[in-house]
């Protein structure tokens, strides 16, 4: 039997008659499968607005589409899907991107910065401000404790080498170029991501 | 990948090693699957693509393989090698190819050699080569080019008779490759070994394709980077690299791995591959002089080489602004110069020194990627700081808790930090295929969490506060990094994706070729591979020509589609695709063109070449425009561990190495406990007698997805594959627990017993065992807290050996030796 596929299908439903005619065919026994169908995603994603993504687990790059509605001045997420149009996966996801919304809106998330201090057994919630202070000058000052300006032969290597930074295979590139940007300008050397690992 | 994922549809036989596609990239697989339903392709008179999966065990690629080859882990470069033999012996490589588009006709420096398991040049005491005598005969001076990318001319025997050309000393290597000795190293049966080497050869035609698709099973290995080049080396001999169906396609398995290696989360690079600075090179000559492609014959354009200072002084420039100038070399002193490898594991095998003070880690978790995650845990212990940007808790940001560690007792500070996940941003990732492909913020971030570049953005603002206030170390760089967005503490990723694009600063035009970049100050591109991306039209990634109109999104009918999203470099969909089209420029295959030569330019897919560069004319470029020679490198001395992949035997193996047994391991894997003054923990045979390695399921993503119930639901337990016939000895049956262990650690976790890990015989009649071992569970996630007490005990990689590629420093996640009994 040839598929439908979604697209296809929304535009036999603007057809109207002339795409209903159809269904018979399909069906042989006259129960309009397809009506039904579409008048579920209908309720679903009716009203909803039509945003553009990427799954994000592996690198094939499918593309998403996501559904969402505003209610009482709240993004509500109401469905994700594979985008028919996508020259890559064609509509198609596996279990992880067609589950990508069980991780796009989670109860498991971490809500607050978290301070843990040295020998501590327990987390403290914390402000932000209180936890960029306090990186900022940690960063500081293992920059100037392991700085390297000229190694033992008089080159000029300016280095930092007690900060590492490691990161980002989920991330977007222009996070990672950035990221590389400010972390090359402190000095630091171990810059890593998931390519090795 | 050279290619793409539509390109698969194009190839009549489909090489798979070290990876399971339908299972690690399902929606991928279907474009194998097109080609395997495609009655026109495939060997011979056509009936559908071939696909040959070798892999310790039988998943569902190989349940919609043609031909399925039960290979020892770790042991790709004996097949690869064997096949490059028996492609060799019958005279089966594409002979026009060979010898106008590889270097077979290079001739090798007299006192280049191979014996006893090593190349000239070694030193056992740093083990590590002088690689002196791996370059080309020259004659004259260096050829006229761009400072420091040039050297003297190669010699060169088109007849490929002398016996010092590449093409002769590749032969002579790879004769050693004989079907006996691939089956004694591989435990492929020779009978099986030999149909599938009938079926490869019969790609060395120029109306047939073959590509060679590869994931982690060949990158994590001690021999990672030589198991990959010898895929490339067999692509080259069958002329299939450059050409639609055809090349070396690395399947990548997270979602933006590819854009963040290009941007240069990676040591050893800056963005778009430029290599870090290294100690010594005083200046941008300097630099460049040890850094750019080397011209070696009149004909070879060696574009990056040419063009490696306009790139990074555009990059500079981009990154310093008005403080980069011509006075001082455009700030290259900015740029930190790491006296030695940097990489993952050396993060920690610095901590363990005790020489790191603080770690950054977003989106990663040291501890469960280990490699030798109680070794990690050690490393985390002993730092001054963590800071850990993450959506969700990880074994890294609850290291100091988890089962077994006593927190009083850990003097590390560590901060979580509640960042946003890709649904709460836009920005793009950048597909294995290397499709930019920007994706729009959906949802406002959750709670408190901020964005990991404004997280960024703003620690930096405050560092430099502390500078301004405090004075402190060489404030220049800090002082004078560009911040030229709207709110400089909430850059937005438009913005930076235009910066990285680059521009004209005498015009103020957005830059919209990398060729038009300069050395001079007058241009900016933070990464030139991207320059084009984003012109004055705006951000091409955001293109969305899709599949809804094929007749006119897909104008060659090749599966380019050009207007959908952008891909690097200058949105070409197949790289190299030079080497698509003959002397003359006509396809190798009329029927899957890559770009053709029609009188006046090169139409088709985006030229990797000159697009008015008439092929017949004496002057013409060589095909491959980014090297030295011009041409694909048969022969290279830019491994360290060799010019011609060999087989080297894990660190942790079943039999010495039947090749050369005096010489077993890669004489230049990196034992990072050794280097340090450790004692290496590696295990013997005798204690561990069973081969494991370690893979993902396609249910799972890494660690992320045990904070995903619907996915633990799918694969809710940790687990181990163990061989029917091994779990018949050992008494396990399915559902038993079992304790696996190396020398480094243990897993306590179900057996899942099966025949899809059958036993092998290697050399000397040896019968050997895989153990299969899925990566994904830990101490953290849903499934753990249901199982507090037994997670402690579920890190994959508590079991993997610290010890890293000679090459990459990849870390060897995929060959080990364990034991395992079954707990009562």
């Amino acid at each position: 039997m040839t598929e439908i596929t979604r697209r296809e299908f929304l535009k036999l439903g603007a057809a109207g008659t002339a795409g209903m005619a159809l269904v018979p065919l399909a069906n042989p026994l006259g129960f309009d499968l397809a009506a039904a169908k579409k008048r579920t995603l209908e309720l679903r994603i009716s009203g909803a607005k039509e945003v553009h993504s990427i799954c994000p687990y592996c690198a094939v790059g499918c593309a998403l589409i996501a559904y969402t509605s505003e209610v009482a001045g709240k993004t509500q997420l109401l469905q994700i899907e594979g985008d028919p149009d996508s020259p890559v996966n064609e509509g198609r996801l596996c279990p992880k991107g067609a589950t990508a919304m069980q991780l796009a809106t989670s109860s498991r998330r971490v809500g607050k910065p978290q301070y843990r201090a040295a020998g501590s057994t327990t987390w403290e919630d914390k402000s932000w401000d209180f936890m960029l202070d306090k990186i900022a000058q940690n960063i500081k000052a293992s920059r100037d404790n392991t700085f390297v300006a000229q190694d033992a032969n008089g080159n000029v290597v300016n280095r930092t080498e007690g900060v590492a930074f490691a990161g980002g295979a989920a991330f977007s590139s222009e996070e990672g170029y950035f990221a590389t940007k400010v972390m090359r300008t402190l000095g630091v050397v171990h810059i890593e991501q998931q390519a090795r690992v | 990948m050279t290619n793409h994922w539509r390109d698969i549809k194009h190839a009549d036989v489909i090489l798979i090693n070290g990876a399971n596609p339908a299972e690690a990239h399902p929606v991928g697989f279907q474009w194998f699957v097109k080609a395997k339903l495609d009655p026109t392709k495939g060997p011979g008179a056509g009936g559908g693509a071939k696909i040959i999966h070798a892999d310790p065990r039988y998943t569902r690629t190989s349940a919609l393989a043609d031909r399925y080859l039960r290979i020892r882990t770790g042991t790709d470069v004996a097949y690869f090698g064997g096949l490059i033999n028996y492609v060799l012996q019958n005279n089966l490589y594409h002979d026009e190819y060979v010898r106008n588009y590889t270097n077979a006709s290079w001739i090798v420096k007299e006192g280049f050699d191979f014996k006893d398991g090593l190349f000239t040049g070694y030193n056992a005491s740093t083990r590590s080569y002088d690689i002196s005598t791996w370059a080309y005969e020259t004659e004259g001076t260096a050829l006229d080019g761009a400072a420091g990318s040039t050297q003297a001319k190669a010699k060169r025997d088109r007849t490929l008779q002398d016996p010092r050309t590449v093409f002769q000393l590749l032969k002579k290597h790879y004769s050693r490759y004989t079907p006996d000795v691939v089956s004694s190293i591989t435990g492929i049966p020779q009978d099986q070994f030999l149909e599938v080497a009938k079926i490869v050869g019969e790609m060395g035609r120029p109306d047939k394709v073959m590509t060679i698709v590869y994931a982690v099973g060949l990158t994590h290995h001690t021999t990672g980077g030589q198991l990959i080049r010898s895929g490339a080396l067999l692509q080259l001999l069958l002329g299939n690299m450059g050409r639609p169906g055809g090349g070396m396609n690395a399947e990548r398995g997270h979602a933006n791995i590819q854009g963040n290696t290009d941007h240069a989360i990676s040591w050893e690079i800056l963005p778009g591959y430029l290599r870090i600075p290294a100690p010594g090179q005083k200046n941008l000559d300097a630099y460049v002089a040890a850094s750019a492609p080397k011209k070696s014959d009149p004909n070879s354009w060696n574009f990056f080489g040419t063009n490696y200072r306009n790139f990074m002084v555009s990059l500079l420039k981009g990154w310093y602004g008005s403080a980069a100038t011509q006075d001082n070399e455009y700030a290259f002193a900015f740029i930190p110069k790491p006296a030695v490898n940097s990489s993952w594991m050396s993060i920690y095998d610095q901590a363990l020194k005790g020489k790191m003070e603080g770690v950054i880690l977003s989106g990663m978790t040291a501890t469960s990627i280990g490699p030798d995650s109680n070794q990690v845990l050690q490393g985390l212990s002993n730092l001054k700081w963590l800071v850990v940007m993450d959506a969700f808790p990880t074994t890294s940001s609850e290291f100091w808790h988890a089962p077994g560690m006593d927190a009083s007792k850990i003097n590390t500070e560590v901060f979580m930090l509640p960042a946003t996940h890709w649904i709460e941003k836009d920005g793009s990732f950048v597909n294995s295929g290397r499709w930019m492909q920007w994706k729009e913020q959906v949802l406002p971030p959750e709670g408190d969490a901020r964005h990991d570049h404004w997280i960024l953005a703003d620690i930096f603002d405050r560092v430099k506060t502390l500078y301004k206030q405090q004075g402190g170390r060489f404030q220049d760089p800090i002082m004078a990094m560009t911040l030229g967005y709207k709110d400089p503490k909430k850059p937005e990723l438009d913005e930076i994706a235009k910066e990285i694009n680059g521009k004209d600063l005498s015009t103020g035009s957005q830059m919209t070729s990398f060729a038009n970049l300069k050395a001079d100050g007058t241009t900016t591109a933070g990464d030139w591979i991207y320059t084009g991306s984003y012109p004055d039209a705006g951000n091409l990634s955001k293109r969305r020509n899709g599949v809804q109109n094929a007749q006119a999104n897909d104008p060659t009918g090749m599966g380019f589609y050009p207007q959908w999203a952008w891909s690097w470099p200058l949105n070409r969909r197949v790289m190299y695709n030079r080497a698509s089209a003959d002397l003359d420029g006509k396809p190798w295959d009329p029927k899957r063109p890559g770009i053709q030569w029609n009188g006046t330019t090169w139409v088709g897919d985006v030229p990797d070449y000159p697009a008015t560069m008439n092929p017949k004319d004496p002057a013409a470029w060589l095909p491959f425009i980014m090297n030295g020679e011009g041409t694909g490198r048969l022969f290279s001395n830019s491994m360290n561990d060799g010019p011609f992949p060999e087989h080297y035997e894990p660190v942790e193996a079943p039999i010495p190495n039947p090749l050369h047994p005096s010489q077993s391991e890669d004489p230049v894997a990196f034992l990072y406990d050794q280097a340090a003054g450790r004692p290496n923990r590696f295990g013997k045979v005798d204690q561990f007698p069973y081969v494991a390695t370690s893979y993902r399921l396609t249910e799972h993503e890494h660690y992320i997805t045990q904070q995903v119930p619907l996915l633990v639901g799918l694969q809710p337990q940790a687990f181990v594959e163990v061989p029917q016939e091994l779990a018949d000895e050992k008494g396990i049956k399915n559902g038993d627990r079992v304790r696996v262990s190396s020398l480094r650690g243990k897993l306590e976790v179900a057996a899942l017993v099966t025949k899809r890990l059958g036993p092998l015989t290697l050399a000397g009649n040896k019968k050997v065992y895989h153990i299969g071992i899925p990566i994904h569970w830990g101490f953290i996630g849903v499934s753990a807290e249901a199982n507090p007490d037994r997670s402690k005990y579920w890190l994959a990689n508590a079991l993997t050996p610290f010890v890293g590629d000679a090459n990459a420093r990849t870390p060897e996640f995929k060959a080990f030796l364990v034991n395992i009994e079954k707990i009562s």
